[in-house]
């Protein structure tokens, strides 16, 4: 077992590596060139480039990667060229909204897509089974900046039982403490609180929906699937023979099993969500990293383009290495080797 | 099984219960807060620093100015300056302050005394003097102070008390006051100047305001929102607005969206289509106002073959404005014949219409000697602005216009930035370009579009540079007489439509929507929001569909 860990782990640094050279590549393409990788000091008064000049003037390319590598050690990502803030607590103020929203688009495809799965494995060729089946197909296909705008067009438009944009009804004012909107709005001292609260779960809804219809194809499909192989083992099948109730052979024998290949299935499913949150944000006006990002670019704000790139990137990489971590521990086979 | 249909059941009933809960709350919290649907973030708190429409629209909340237009036009008034007097020369401008006025009190700030004279020096001297502690701060450069030639205008600026001040000018301007009614000369605190530069975070000057205007900030994310709440010891007396938010929405589908669904009360530049749309929703109203705008298309009289006045009074012919205005403003645009809007004073009415005639447009062509026409690039900027909706669209339409007597045009785009530099730098042979005047003034469109020094500079698109019209532009200038001004300006305007180094081609209106809660707010001509004195109806909110 500590073998198969530390193969992760070394995954898991040569994937760091590689997306360091390159975003430390991409560096090369902006005006600012390597600029990025120095501590810049707005006090002296000297211009972006005139810093980036000095630097590329001293120093070859492995020991610019290497400063630079050092300075992102240090949490330095450099200052946005548009605002002249800090780059890394900008990420730290927006992606909270993209981890909120993608975490309850998640929990949505999961808490929906394996009992849907499940469902439809049981009455496998019937029609529930052709329905859900044929419904993900849908589901999957839908373009998400399509979809949205559907969503929006029916349940805030024509019956105006959801909000069309942002985090929060603006009645209520929020100071962000942890950048999640449920915990803030708790968290939060006003006396609206709770109403608040509702507000932001209320706003979370259309989004969520909106980002977790692809996942939630995907899971109900590979949780189908994988029950459906797994409802003909043999095991399966004793089990039923010994006189247990359907529930208790999926919740005790099935489940588990089945679970594997869809833990593996949403370790793909967060550069979906994480991408996809890219789209829904901007059409929600959902104050995100991915609208962070797509501002950034139409402002050629490089410095912001860079550090969003290099941060959503680590945060993909980091995530899959732990559910790999979580996959090894769900799998008695892997745990072995 | 039994489990999982509890849980469904359980699923729906948690949505429901949202659906149903926030329904009915925050009716009572939002009767005071104003929603504002705007298009895009500041670039920073201070209006000194930049050009931008939606930065000015954010600070102009925030500050007071010595002087003020009256809302919703160009018509100066007084604000932090009670009067003036103007010595008969023309060169000594002498400002009484106001007395009582405080500045903010925020958990960033507590002022200890209220504004003075030193607050005005202050706000003038960081733009002006480049040894000043904070005339590099934030780095972004003073643009409009520079470009309004404040450098050269201003030749001292002297306390005489705490509550008078003399601007010294180095020649007679009939424009210096309506000037001073422009954003970019918005009073910041100089006390809380100092206590910054003490603390050694002078730039939080920028981000983190301090004004004596009608709304102080108190909480802004970049393209989320910005809050304010009301200063409570506001000079003219509270706002009945408790809070205002701006709601940061760039894509305008989605202001609209926000709009009808009751999210905002106002929606900043909504497009024809939502014109039309909003005949379906009793509760907003279209509210409009004739900008204090051009577009046109700029003739580069550097560059064959437009130093002939033939091709370029062929053109003026051969570009059918009527249809322009039809398809591009889809009819909320009127069409130009001079480079002032018709709302402004001096304007000039007896300047000939030119009518849309492919016949003179090629016998013109052929006094010129192009009888079978030539090819040039025309230069279409690539985004959305309030006097052009669609310049990409123009640019074909005129395409089209321009091949039926012979000009074959190549159309060129380039990302704004890039474009605006390559336009300054005269790369093109002709430009769809615009400008919004933004004091009011005709002085702000004749000297920065169409003056010698100008075609020097890059802002004259056209490089056009004839004497007599520029020597009547700057004796109009320096004359205080509004009389003879406008004789002045009349006469410029004839030069110009005999020369035309221009097509003009359309003034834009502009428009904004609300929710008809929304009291006494007023458009101002130089396109630009203003909330001071703008009160919501409390018992309309249930007229509302939901």
């Amino acid at each position: 077992m500590p073998v198969i860990i530390l193969r992760q782990l070394l995954n898991f640094i040569i994937s760091l590596f590689v997306l360091t050279i390159f975003t430390f590549g991409l560096t090369h393409l902006f005006p600012e060139g390597v600029s990025l990788l120095i501590p810049q000091d707005l006090d002296t008064g000297s211009s972006i480039t005139q810093i980036g000049e000095s630097v590329a003037n001293n120093g070859n390319l492995f020991s610019n990667y290497f400063q630079y590598l050092n300075q992102i050690y240090q949490g330095n990502l450099g200052l946005s060229s548009v605002r002249g803030s800090s780059v890394f607590d900008e990420f730290f103020i927006y992606f909270p909204a993209t981890l909120e929203l993608s975490l309850v688009a998640l929990i949505f495809a999961v808490f929906a897509g394996i009992p849907l799965g499940i469902i439809a494995a049981k009455n496998k060729n019937r029609w529930p089974d052709k329905l859900i089946v044929s419904s993900t197909l849908f589901g999957y296909s839908m373009p998400i900046f399509w979809w949205a705008i559907l969503l929006i067009l029916f349940f805030s438009l024509w019956l105006g039982v959801t909000p069309v944009a942002s985090r929060l009804g603006f009645e209520f004012d929020i100071q962000p403490l942890t950048g999640f909107m449920l915990a803030d709005t708790l968290l939060s001292d006003k006396s609206y609180s709770i109403e608040a609260f509702y507000s932001a779960l209320h706003h979370l809804l259309l989004p969520a929906i909106a980002l977790g219809t692809i996942p939630l194809a995907v899971v109900t499909r590979s949780t189908r699937s994988a029950m459906i192989s797994i409802l003909t083992e043999d095991y399966i099948r004793s089990a039923k023979a010994r006189g247990l109730s359907f529930t208790k052979v999926i919740w005790k024998h099935a489940l588990r099993n089945a679970m594997i290949p869809v833990v593996t299935t949403i370790g793909l499913l967060i550069s979906i969500l994480i991408t996809g949150s890219l789209i829904t944000e901007s059409i929600f006006s959902w104050p995100g990293a991915g609208k962070w990002l797509l501002e950034a670019v139409y402002r050629r704000d490089f410095t912001v383009i860079h550090g969003a790139i290099l941060a959503i990137a680590c945060f993909i990489i980091l995530v899959h290495f732990l559910l790999d971590l979580l996959s090894i521990y769900l799998d008695p086979k892997r745990r072995r080797t | 099984m039994k489990n999982l249909n509890t849980l469904f059941s359980i699923l729906l009933f948690c949505s429901l219960f949202l659906v149903g809960c926030s329904n009915d709350s925050g009716s009572t919290v939002k009767d005071n807060v104003l929603v504002y649907c705007s298009e895009a973030s500041p670039q920073s708190f201070n209006p000194q620093l930049v050009t931008s429409g939606s930065t000015f629209d954010a600070a102009r909340q925030i500050y007071n100015r010595l002087i003020e237009f009256k809302p919703g036009s160009s018509h100066i008034t007084s604000s932090l300056a009670d009067k003036w007097e103007i010595s008969d020369d023309g060169k000594e401008y002498i400002f009484y302050l106001r007395e009582n006025v405080k500045f903010h009190s925020t958990d960033y700030f507590k002022p200890t005394r209220d504004f003075n004279a030193d607050d005005v020096l202050f706000s003038f001297q960081r733009q002006w003097k480049k040894d000043h502690p904070y005339h590099h701060v934030s780095n972004l450069g003073f643009r409009y102070f520079e470009s309004m030639g404040f450098n050269n205008r201003i030749k001292d600026i002297i306390k005489l008390n705490d509550h008078q001040i003399k601007f010294v000018l180095n020649r007679p301007d009939a424009t210096f006051l309506a000037t001073l009614a422009m954003d970019f000369t918005s009073i910041l605190s100089a006390e809380y100047a100092e206590q910054l530069l003490a603390k050694g975070q002078p730039e939080n000057i920028d981000n983190h305001p301090i004004g004596t205007g009608a709304f102080q900030l108190v909480r802004y994310q970049a393209d989320a929102f910005i809050r304010y709440k009301a200063h409570f010891q506001y000079w003219k007396g509270q706002e009945e607005l408790k809070e205002l938010v701006f709601a940061i929405t760039p894509d305008p589908s989605l202001r609209f969206a926000r709009l009808i669904a009751g999210e905002c009360d106002l929606m900043a530049k909504p497009l024809p289509i939502h014109l039309k749309a909003v005949i379906n929703y009793p509760f907003i109203q279209v509210m409009n106002e004739p900008g204090s705008n051009i577009a046109y298309l700029a003739m580069n009289t550097n560059k064959k073959p437009f130093d002939d006045p033939k091709i370029r009074e062929a053109l003026n012919y051969a570009i059918n404005k009527e249809a322009l205005i039809k398809i591009v403003y889809q009819n909320t645009a009127v069409v130009a014949k001079n480079p002032i809007p018709p709302n402004m004073w001096s304007y000039n009415r007896d300047t000939p219409t030119i009518p849309f005639s492919l016949q003179t447009a090629q016998s013109l062509l052929q006094q010129a000697g192009y009888p079978n026409g030539f090819e040039m690039d025309l230069w279409a900027m690539p985004v959305q602005r309030s006097y052009n909706p669609n310049a990409t669209k123009m640019a074909e339409l005129i395409k089209q216009d321009l091949e039926k007597i012979g000009i074959r045009t190549k159309i060129i785009s380039y990302e704004f930035g890039a474009f605006l530099e390559k336009v300054k730098k005269g790369e093109h042979q002709t430009a769809l370009l615009g400008w919004i005047g933004d004091n009011g003034d005709p002085d702000n469109f004749f000297s920065p579009l169409l003056s010698c020094n100008a075609a020097l500079s890059g802002t004259n698109a056209a490089f056009w540079c004839d004497p007599d019209f520029d020597q009547l532009i700057k004796q109009a200038g320096m004359i205080s007489d509004i009389y003879t001004r406008t004789l002045l300006y009349q006469k410029a305007q004839e030069q110009f439509s005999q020369s035309k180094p221009w097509v003009p081609i359309a003034h834009s209106r502009q428009f904004i929507l609300a929710n008809k809660r929304v009291k006494n707010f007023r458009l101002a001509p130089t396109d630009g929001v203003y909330f001071s004195g703008v009160t919501l109806e409390t018992s309309s909110n249930q007229e509302n569909r939901n």
